[in-house]
């Protein structure tokens, strides 16, 4: 069953071929015997999924099943899930049990969507090769040695390694994306405040957004199903009806009007990678769009901007990691100062602190003008270069990231070249637009990954065009050759 | 532009994160060249440009003043590292 779709397990457990806890059992099963192999996992919650699993079936027997029952899955450990082991990937959250449900968590409850586990991650999403982990590096099932990119490697190496279906994930300047490209995936970032974001540890609150790592389209669609919708809890979540996204799935692509930013085929991007590219976009000109070339001028300035607002935004949300509430606490705190630096310095890893200090330094007295509102403003240009294009085009295209999967190791002593590595998707985080990653090409034998950009909560326009690509490309189809 | 030794101490201290001597001295580096990076923005022309907060500037919402959270204490209380008698415990701060 490994090798099916979500779409197709679905089938499979609505036809009676298998029940949830068969196919839960299995996943467990070949958690255990292969993770050691991708590190993708930091909690595996056997007995929690087996109940979830039986309970599932149960309700199928009642007749109260609906596309996601039964169905196993993983959560980024980023997820509050009540009663279950929540890290973010840290020392600070090693022992934390959240006493409540993120409302994503409770949604895919609630669906019938069984939890075998929470995925490996970043320290507390910040990172884009998945090796700042408390818990170790992820590999990805595409080469031992290579990141699965970063922060929601976990989520992403779990199905790329075809441990499970699906997996959740999060996406502040490209976490979904990226890891989505060099795993060889379908990368989902909805429009900011689609998804609810309570009970999702936050990061940069004005850029984190939740969204979905499947094997292609057509489950994409089926998990934003389930997990998007307004939240009175998440003050920033937006009142807007959400649409069946797999109904407009087969919609005909004829007039659709893609642009190509030239920013995105710069220097930054090798010619072979540009190649691959091209490539798939000529796909689309054959199934009747029309492609043109399109400007985003301010592009080079997103990820001076994000390196402002993201740690500024990092520094306060972290504030309340204190040792007090929950959380490490040092041994034996001398006085409250002693217990604050002892426990958040032993409880963050180098590149938590390193966005904390730079973080507060940006917001502190006498430099808030120069930098968090420079960059809001900036933000602002970046966001208007969009609406620009977006009156011309219905759908923006390029790369997700300037290269496919690298070594490990490669880029932990220099934070700006790992910082590169988010240079084409941080500009749709600024812009709060929505964004995915699709398998697109190959180089090197390794995935690479078309990105599409729609315009505000144009998500199911995007999944109907990934959704046709996938019908008439097998690029998402390609298997890692260390996968399960 | 350079951050120096006594300015990533102060933010260290308002951040309170505590650093040893040799993560100080990799940090002067490291914070420097980031610091350097995120300068392009100040070439950027902004004049008259309002900040965004939110990318659909959408505002805070308004609800009915109306209890709908039930208190949960001891369930909060229970993930804390030191509590006593429903307070949370820390090192003695008044003598």
């Amino acid at each position: 069953m490994h090798t099916s779709t979500l779409s197709e397990l679905a089938q499979a457990l609505e036809a009676g071929e298998t029940t949830s806890e068969a196919l839960t059992r299995e996943t467990l099963e070949r958690i255990q015997a292969h993770d050691g192999r991708y590190n993708s996992f930091i909690t595996v919650a056997e007995e929690r999924a087996l109940e979830q699993a039986r309970a599932a079936d149960q309700a199928r027997a009642d007749g109260r099943a609906g596309p996601l029952t039964g169905i196993p899955f993983a959560h980024k450990d980023i997820f509050c899930t009540e009663d279950l082991r929540t890290t973010c990937g840290s020392r600070m959250l090693e022992n934390f049990a959240p006493p409540y449900n993120a409302t994503v968590a409770q949604k895919l409850d609630d669906a019938g969507a069984v939890c075998v586990g929470k995925a490996n991650m970043d320290e507390f999403a910040m990172g884009s090769s998945n090796e700042t982990s408390y818990f170790g590096p992820v590999t990805n099932p595409w080469g031992d040695g290579l990141v699965p990119g970063g922060s929601s490697g976990g989520s992403a190496a779990a199905v790329a390694a075809r441990l499970v279906p699906a997996a959740t994930a999060t996406d502040t300047g490209g976490s979904i994306r990226q890891p989505a490209a060099l795993c060889g995936l379908t990368g989902l970032k909805p429009t900011y405040g689609r998804i609810s974001r309570y009970g999702i540890i936050a990061f940069a609150s004005s850029l984190d957004q939740a969204g979905t790592l499947t094997r292609d389209a057509r489950d994409a669609a089926l998990m934003l199903n389930t997990m998007a919708g307004f939240d009175p809890r998440d003050s920033t979540s937006l009142d807007r009806e959400v649409p069946d996204y797999s109904a407009s799935l087969e919609n005909d692509l004829s007039g659709l009007r893609i642009g190509l930013p030239k920013e995105y085929f710069s220097d930054d991007l090798s010619p072979e990678m540009a190649e691959q590219v091209r490539n798939a976009v000529r796909e689309y000109e054959k199934l009747g769009a029309t492609v043109k070339e399109i400007s985003l001028p301010h592009s080079h300035l997103a990820v001076a901007a994000y390196y402002v607002i993201a740690p500024a935004e990092a520094s306060a949300n972290l504030s309340r990691f204190d040792g007090v509430r929950y959380g490490h606490r040092c041994e034996n705190p001398q006085d409250l100062n002693d217990l604050y630096l002892r426990s958040r310095s032993e409880g963050f890893g180098e590149e938590v602190k390193r966005r904390i200090l730079v973080g507060t330094y940006a917001l502190s007295a006498g430099f808030f003008d120069a930098y968090y509102l420079k960059a809001q403003k900036v933000r602002r240009l970046i966001q208007q270069d969009f609406t620009d294009a977006f009156s011309e085009v219905d759908l923006i295209m390029g790369p997700t990231s300037p290269s496919p999967a690298f070594a490990q190791g490669d880029k932990t002593d220099d934070p700006i070249t790992m910082y590169l590595e988010d240079i084409f998707t941080i500009a749709s985080n600024l812009a709060g637009l929505p964004a995915m990653s699709i398998p697109g090409g190959m180089v090197n034998n390794l995935p690479v990954g078309l990105q599409i950009i729609g315009n505000y909560f144009d998500e199911a326009r995007m999944l109907n065009a990934a959704h046709r690509f996938q019908k008439v490309t097998d690029w998402h189809e390609k298997v890692a050759p260390n996968s399960v | 532009m350079s951050i120096s030794r006594d300015k990533i101490e102060q933010v260290a201290w308002l951040a309170r994160i505590q650093l040893e001597d040799s993560e100080k001295e990799a940090l002067e580096g490291k914070l420097s060249d980031i610091l350097g990076m995120v300068d392009q923005l100040q070439a950027a022309d902004t004049d008259g440009i309002t900040p965004m907060a939110h990318p659909l500037d959408a505002t805070q919402r308004l609800r009915p003043d109306e209890v709908t959270e039930t208190n949960k204490r001891e369930r909060f209380q229970a993930v804390a590292p030191e509590t006593q008698d429903g307070l949370y415990l820390v090192p003695r701060v008044v003598e």
